[in-house]
């Protein structure tokens, strides 16, 4: 009897030293959010602007640039999968990757050949697990990510972009990241990185009509220098908006693991309480009985 | 048509917005000025320095390795790759 309440009491106290780690990482995961979600905003302004002379120069010049221009068969295909470094973070590089199975499956279907392109520990560990390919991986820092990684992204998705299918290019990229829609909601999304998609629209308010630019040097040059930019920019804002949800799955996997800690510990003290009753019950009983038989004697 | 709207980012921060006079810049080609009034441009921006004019304050200058910028109805929107202040400018009057 002695032994299991002993067994009850280490228990305890393993499941409160852990949900002290817990409680810790939701603190840690809470605070950086904030921060995360000022740089998702900080980045906005760059890219908006960026998206605009894009528009402008692709709507106004008649230029067929090879970034915007849709390959008449597209035989290969990139898939960058972002995902998170470390765990501890409810199903977010779970759901991730299921996307991008999900987008690999159908890209198959098509006969498309695809090329795997992984940011953060978790993807390269599936990958590797499996012993499948994949063209390059980035890790380190994926809740915390600098623009100098985006660029390093953009240039070698751009190099590949860039090369012939025959000697290894692709012809179209994709981008599976988590998209940060609020605290409580984030979606696993996939964008169509390049070519881009060049839309015709109508404007009718005349605010928001492009003028008519004058370009310096010439509009293609112009566009050279825009296209990658535009490019790092929408991967580093996939990266800012995958930090953010990373962050934001970590918080809610720790406070439902706190929670769970703190439930397991109330049972774990009852059934501990118990057992000591019993235990006391059980001394009584033999000594009243001892007693009884030795007056009986 | 008496001051320029400047408003100049970096990456991955906001940089300057206010009301300018002037503002020279240092293009693929050669440097340009823009004063208010000027035609839409949007022009590749090269290694150097930029300067503007800020309606109050005195002239201030950055440091930009490349980018671009645009003029628009005396609206210009700078865009450059790690632009950095190079004095103590009193960062951000918006």
């Amino acid at each position: 009897m002695g032994a299991q309440i002993r067994v009850y009491r280490q228990k305890i106290s393993s499941t409160s030293s852990m949900r002290k780690i817990f409680k810790a990482m939701e603190l840690i995961a809470t605070s950086r959010i904030g921060k995360a979600r000022s740089r998702v905003a900080a980045s906005a302004p760059y890219a908006n602007a960026i998206t605009r002379a894009v528009s402008a120069v692709s709507s106004q010049s008649e230029i067929d640039h090879p970034l915007t221009t849709e390959p008449e068969q597209i035989r290969r295909s990139a898939v960058l999968v972002m995902t998170s470094d470390r765990g501890l973070a409810g199903s977010y590089s779970a759901s991730v990757l299921k996307q991008a199975e999900q987008l690999v499956e159908l890209l198959r279907e098509e006969g498309k050949e695809v090329k795997m392109y992984l940011s953060g520990r978790k993807a390269q560990a599936y990958f590797d697990f499996r012993s499948r390919e994949y063209a390059k991986v980035w890790t380190g820092g994926t809740d915390n990510p600098e623009f100098s990684v985006a660029q390093e992204i953009g240039k070698a998705l751009l190099e590949d972009f860039s090369t012939a299918y025959e000697d290894g290019g692709v012809d179209e990229i994709h981008v599976v990241f988590t998209q940060f829609k609020s605290m409580v909601v984030q979606e696993p999304t996939v964008i169509r990185l390049l070519p881009l998609e060049v839309v015709e629209e109508e404007v009718t308010d005349q605010a928001e009509l492009l003028p008519l630019y004058e370009y310096e040097p010439e509009p293609e040059q112009v566009l050279d220098a825009l296209l990658p930019r535009y490019i790092e920019s929408r991967i580093f804002a996939a990266l800012l908006q995958a930090a953010a949800s990373e962050l934001a799955a970590r918080q809610r996997a720790m406070k439902s693991a706190g929670d769970n800690a703190s439930e397991l510990i109330k049972k774990y003290t009852r059934l501990r309480n118990n057992a000591r009753q019993a235990e006391i019950t059980q001394e009584l009983t033999e000594i009243v009985g001892g007693a009884d038989a030795l007056s009986a004697s | 048509m008496a001051e320029l709207e400047v408003e100049i980012v970096a990456a991955d921060h906001f940089v300057w917005s206010g009301a300018a006079s002037k503002v020279n810049a240092r293009t693929s080609d050669g440097e340009i000025g823009v004063l208010p009034g000027h035609s839409p441009v949007l022009a590749v921006l090269a290694a150097g320095e930029l300067s503007i004019e800020p309606v109050e304050g005195s002239r201030f200058t950055l440091q930009a390795d490349g980018g671009f910028f645009s003029v628009d109805k005396d609206r210009v929107v700078i865009v450059a790759d790690n632009a950095k202040l190079d004095d103590t400018v009193t960062a951000g009057n918006r």
